[in-house]
């Protein structure tokens, strides 16, 4: 069964990043350049904040507008990028609906949740989570 | 992509040309472990000997340290800067997102100086600085209302610290603070002030870097492992209910000063204290950038507007214990809703809190006593726990109002001096005092650490170390205790990890963290280092005229008349100590 980060309850998160920062820990480096999970104040940090990741979507937008073929869609939902074929366009970080697909700076090429749920790990209070997508629907 | 141990560039600004431009200084970040390290060596040669704090040459320094933007729980940035506040050593830091920012825009210090002619921002992405028109800003009414323009303006959401002063940084409050992501403070000293003698109203500072490890293994390990403790007995207090909780407990053993410490012990404690406003009013949690513990605790306060039926505004405030303390303690509020209105309107104009309720409890005192009357502020009669009054005070110091306001905004012994009560005007090294009245190594220091904080070398907590022991301690054996304590912070600020994360950070916990980045450094060899910052510190103090002797003919007689849990504090105790401490930092 394929997997999917969930954003389980925006309200409990605390806009620590503590999410951006493991998901660029993963290639074993510390930084912002490589995250594929954003967090961000909702107009200021009284009114909370938004969380910003893939979540997999049937029919993924980002898709549709690769000149390439580098993002196909996986089976279940959401997306796998292959690198060779992406030339680093960027109309998939325009085509994403909710902002999900950022630029890796160190590839200079997009980036998207691979669902591995590493960030979720390091989310201190529950707010993002991987499960499995059901049916492929998100 | 940079690796971990880049941290070497100071982006130099000069507001007068604007100018600016990058510099790499390796060595210096190599020998001083950034923060408070390299911070205090760019402070003593871009400030030249007696500059006017207010004046162009007197340069802001923001610096960060090794393990911002690399391990959980550094979440702190550096300022320094001649303070306007004690002519001295300034240096006051802060959480939010401006330690992260700094480093994801691969920078280790900024320094400004000059003075600009019109209002203006600037806005540093990574090397990038933009000097914006910041007139349409300077004047408006709200901090948080110019943190809301420039965030909707300019670009960076998410990844960006916005810094920014109120009016009373536009009009040189001495203690004015800067307020950085709405709820946290460069707050003690008046770097505000510096602010905005330099016509610049805010800066925001963003960027996208990474950083390899040499070893991304075991950075990993070391990485989780520092990580887990946030839900640790070491931190629980600022994770549960936030500094807050130490309303009861200080309250309980008569150690919380209140009504300008005429008292120890206060009858709003229960009202004001964690557990209780986490109760009734508690909204929401957040945290600063890469800090898991999220002990910034947001307050909901729904009030009805007087003169339209059915409308209502919802005010979302922090609080602290400090605040508490000099905002509703000192001054006798006792119903946390009127403590919080006073705290929104302290925010809104951007001043240090502790400050500010040390010098209006004073000022309450001395009205009581008839020093000062109702006309020297512009009718306005301050008197104990009348929140409506303070308000209106915290606006007129913050504008200059009245002759009582405007002596005020220099800081309360100025104001003791031009009216008198200097006995009762709770100062140390001219900084106001912090909410500890535990005995005395809280006082000594006051008076003996280089930002007077209660911060630099923690004497509250020996105090109540010895309490429970019931073993007090000699004074050249307190004075020891805090030469050390604030010598090992001095590492803690220069990486710049929180104090708060201190029981997670130990000396061998850091030479630890400093491995996989490539870099050997033995414990011995940063308590070395430690040590050297704190007298650096010291050294620029005494350059610009500071003298323990001097402070300790200005002590407040208050102090002496109350009693702690270790008994009466005593003048000649406190001398001693203090005497025994400039041995130390004079290394002799």
């Amino acid at each position: 069964m394929p997997k999917r980060l969930s954003v389980v309850d925006v309200d409990l998160c605390v806009g620590c990043q503590c999410c951006m920062f493991a998901c660029n820990r993963r290639f074993g480096e510390s930084g912002y350049s490589r995250t594929s999970i954003h967090v961000q104040s909702s107009g200021g940090f009284e009114h909370g904040f938004i969380v910003k990741v893939c979540r997999a979507c049937a029919d993924p937008p980002c898709v549709k507008v690769c000149p390439t073929g580098a993002l196909t869609k996986r089976p279940g939902g959401g997306v796998i990028l292959n690198y060779t074929k992406c030339i680093a366009c960027a109309n998939c970080v325009k085509g994403c609906t909710i902002g999900a697909i950022f630029w890796d700076d160190v590839m200079d090429k997009p980036t998207v949740c691979v669902y591995c749920g590493y960030c979720a790990g390091y989310c201190p209070y529950g707010v993002i989570k991987l499960e499995e997508l059901e049916g492929g629907e998100a | 992509m940079m690796l971990a141990t880049d941290l070497s560039k100071v982006l130099y600004i000069n507001l007068t040309s604007r100018r600016c431009w990058v510099e790499e200084k390796p060595e210096l970040f190599r020998a001083w472990i950034g923060g408070t390290g390299v911070g205090i060596r760019l402070l003593e040669k871009e400030c030249p000997p007696g500059a006017d704090p207010l004046g162009p040459e007197n340069p802001i320094i923001i610096s960060i340290g090794y393990f911002n933007g690399i391990y959980p729980l550094a979440s702190k940035a550096i300022a320094m800067f001649k303070s306007p506040l004690n002519g001295n050593l300034g240096e006051s830091h802060a959480g939010g997102r401006c330690a992260v920012a700094l480093r994801m825009a691969g920078l280790g210090a900024v320094v400004i100086k000059g003075r600009s002619e019109t209002p203006v921002y600037l806005v540093i992405d990574g090397e990038k600085v933009r000097f914006r028109e910041a007139s349409a800003l300077w004047g408006m009414e709200s901090c948080s209302t110019v943190g809301r323009i420039i965030r909707d303006i300019e670009s960076g959401s998410g990844i960006r610290a916005i810094m920014r002063i109120g009016i009373a940084g536009e009009r040189m409050v001495k203690y004015a603070c800067v307020t950085t992501e709405t709820y946290r403070h460069f707050g003690r000293l008046g770097l505000g002030a510096v602010f905005g003698s330099k016509k610049l109203k805010a800066i925001q500072i963003s960027g996208r870097e990474s950083f390899k490890m040499k070893d991304p293994k075991s950075y990993r390990q070391i990485y989780d492992s520092l990580f887990s403790t946030f839900k640790s007995p070491l931190m629980k207090k600022y994770h549960d209910l936030g500094t807050p909780m130490n309303v009861l407990p200080l309250n309980a053993t008569k150690t919380l000063p209140t009504k300008n410490l005429l008292n120890e012990q206060y009858d709003g404690a229960e009202a004001l204290s964690g557990e209780r406003i986490a109760e009734n009013f508690l909204g929401r949690r957040t945290a600063c950038a890469h800090c898991p513990v999220s002990c910034i605790h947001v307050a909901a306060l729904r009030e009805p507007y007087e003169n339209e039926p059915y409308f209502y505004k919802t005010k979302m405030i922090s609080y602290d214990y400090e605040p508490i303390y000099a905002l509703a303690a000192m001054l006798d509020i006792r119903r946390a809703e009127d403590y919080l209105r006073l705290m929104d309107k302290v925010e809104e104009v951007g001043v240090d809190a502790m400050s500010t309720g040390v010098a209006l409890s004073w000022a309450t005192e001395a009205m009581e006593r008839g020093i000062i009357k109702p006309e020297d502020a512009g009718g306005l009669e301050l008197k104990w726990g009348d929140y409506r009054a303070y308000i209106k005070a915290v606006d007129c110091i913050a504008r200059r109002k009245y002759p009582l306001f405007d002596a005020m905004a220099e800081g309360v012994l100025f104001a003791a001096k031009k009216y008198g009560g200097d006995e009762f005007a709770l100062a140390f090294g001219g900084n106001e005092m912090p909410g500890y009245h535990t005995g005395p190594a809280a006082y000594v220091g006051y008076i003996t650490g280089a930002r007077h904080s209660h911060l630099d070398g923690a004497g509250y907590s020996i105090d109540q170390k010895m309490a429970c022991s019931g073993k007090a301690g000699s004074p050249p054996e307190v004075a020891k205790l805090l030469f050390d304590e604030e010598s090992v912070r001095q590492v803690l600020s220069s990486l710049a990890v929180c104090y708060f994360a201190r029981g997670a950070y130990t000396l061998d916990v850091v030479s630890k963290c400093f491995r996989p980045m490539g870099i050997e450094i033995s414990a011995d060899e940063l308590a070395n280092i430690g040590r050297a910052i704190l007298k650096a510190k010291y050294a620029f103090k005494y350059r610009e005229g500071f003298s323990l002797e001097k402070e300790c003919t200005k002590l407040p007689a208050r102090i002496f008349e109350r009693a702690t849990p270790l008994g009466m504090v005593k003048r000649e105790d406190l001398i001693e100590a203090v005497m025994a401490f400039e041995r130390l930092v004079r290394g002799d």
